[in-house]
């Protein structure tokens, strides 16, 4: 089970580390929706359902959401 | 300069919180949750403890958590501002997303009322359902951009919706309760009609949270591109 | 020795620390943005760890099945209002980016600073202040303006 939660928050924290080192803005919100999906396995690995759904819903929903839109509008979804 | 600093910074917090994690003892025993756990059933008769915590036992602080969200939705409508008639506007989307859209939103909008009405017995409620009808009302505007959301329907929802919560709460306090005490029984744990007022303000917190997020989306999908 | 609690404190305490390194290191202000969404799941994870017990059931009435220990459901309905509140804020701190963006057209920080110097400085009437410690020269002109 461990090695489960393991693998889990390395991928996340490599992912984190990815946010704010790429260059193209579309790959490093990829990395955030990543982050978020790796937290809401973790709820659930923690017992919190309720909460898991809530931010796989917002997180890698429509937090990714808003910030797509924002980045159109801003120019920067190009490389 | 500045980032040397910026990295010293970050060293020594990292160092703080390895002292931290030393010193503390980091699980607690929880001081409220083990009761909370043994009484919500009678109490409450809500099958999802936490949907119990949120409305009944910290009801008020629901209230202000959708007090927080209007204000936050609000102000980024008055700093976006209205686009100008006459902006450039996105081109349609292909076929395949507006066929998608079609067939998305009737199933997003039964999942997200299916979510919320059943926020008292299964994981969900009104914060999670209340995202899906923002999703299921936003995809069509998605598709084709020159639709807008009726945005005075919107506000007229989210306001009757943020009215209604709080009308149940003060129909608590008639019958000589403490604001938003829950009513009208408790019913039989499990089904669908139990818990007593829980799913009603359920059933308003994720009208309110739906509207505001769709029209908050929609606000920004149509701001001028600035390229 | 791989203990879970461990390993959940280290992501917390990491997401923190990274969200944190991306809101001050960052010259980019859609970056500061991605560092504040990190430093929020970081804390609301930190925040759920609070009362963490290994092998509780999930605080959920299941019908026919009455587990011994149920988790702690109080930390989780904070943490639920946690998330929401932070894509408020991440909604309103999007629409200032768009409207800086519109007013200055970079996205810089350095470089908005500047320029929002120089504005102010202009609105006021004086000159830009050199450095940041001495306050900025007021002093009288030739011809009466102060």
């Amino acid at each position: 089970m461990e090695w489960l939660v393991l693998l889990i928050v390395v991928v996340m924290l490599v992912s984190a580390v990815a946010v704010l080192l790429l260059k193209n803005f579309m790959a490093a919100l990829a990395a955030l929706s990543v982050v978020s999906l790796g937290m809401s396995v973790l709820f659930v690995i923690l017992r919190a359902p309720d909460v898991a759904m809530t931010e796989a819903a917002i997180g890698a929903g429509l937090s990714s959401l808003m910030l797509a839109l924002a980045l159109r509008r801003l120019g920067l979804w190009k490389d | 300069m500045r980032r040397l600093t910026s990295a010293l910074f970050l060293t020594g917090l990292a160092v703080l919180m390895a002292a931290i994690y030393q010193q503390m003892d980091l699980v607690v025993t929880p001081l409220a949750g083990d009761a909370i756990n043994a009484s919500a059933a009678q109490q409450v008769g809500a099958g999802n403890i936490v949907t119990a915590v949120v409305l009944a036992f910290r009801g008020f602080d629901t209230l202000l958590e959708l007090t927080i969200l209007f204000t936050a939705a609000t102000a980024a409508g008055l700093v976006l501002g209205k686009p100008r008639a006459d902006a450039p506007r996105d081109p349609d989307a292909g076929f395949i997303l507006q066929a998608g859209a079609d067939l998305f939103f009737p199933l997003l909008l039964v999942v997200g009322l299916y979510i919320i009405l059943h926020g008292h017995l299964t994981p969900g409620g009104g914060f999670q359902g209340g995202v899906v009808l923002a999703a299921a009302f936003f995809i069509p505007v998605l598709a084709r951009p020159g639709t807008t959301l009726d945005h005075h329907a919107v506000s007229l929802i989210e306001g009757l919706a943020g009215a209604a919560f709080i009308l149940i709460g003060l129909l608590a306090m008639l019958g000589g309760g403490a604001f938003l005490t829950p009513l009208l029984g408790k019913g039989e744990l499990g089904t669908l009609f139990s818990a007593g007022t829980l799913p009603l303000l359920y059933l308003a917190v994720g009208l309110k949270v739906g509207s505001e997020l769709a029209g908050l989306l929609a606000q920004l999908a149509a701001t001028e591109a600035t390229d | 020795m791989l203990d879970a609690t461990l390993i959940f404190y280290v992501a917390a305490v990491g997401l923190i620390l990274i969200g944190i390194a991306g809101i001050v290191l960052s010259a980019h202000l859609v970056r500061v943005i991605f560092g504040i969404v990190l430093l929020e799941a970081g804390a609301n994870l930190l925040l759920l760890l609070a009362t963490y017990r290994e092998g509780a059931a999930a605080p959920i009435f299941v019908k026919g099945a009455f587990p011994a220990v149920m988790a702690d459901p109080v930390p989780q309905a904070l943490v639920l209002t946690a998330i929401v509140i932070g894509v408020g804020i991440l909604a309103l701190t999007l629409s200032l980016a768009l409207r800086v963006h519109r007013a200055y057209g970079t996205l810089d920080i350095r470089e908005i600073r500047q320029r929002m110097e120089q504005d102010i400085a202009d609105a006021a009437g004086i000159d830009m202040p050199t450095s940041s410690e001495a306050p900025a020269p007021v002093y009288a002109h030739e011809d009466g303006r102060s």
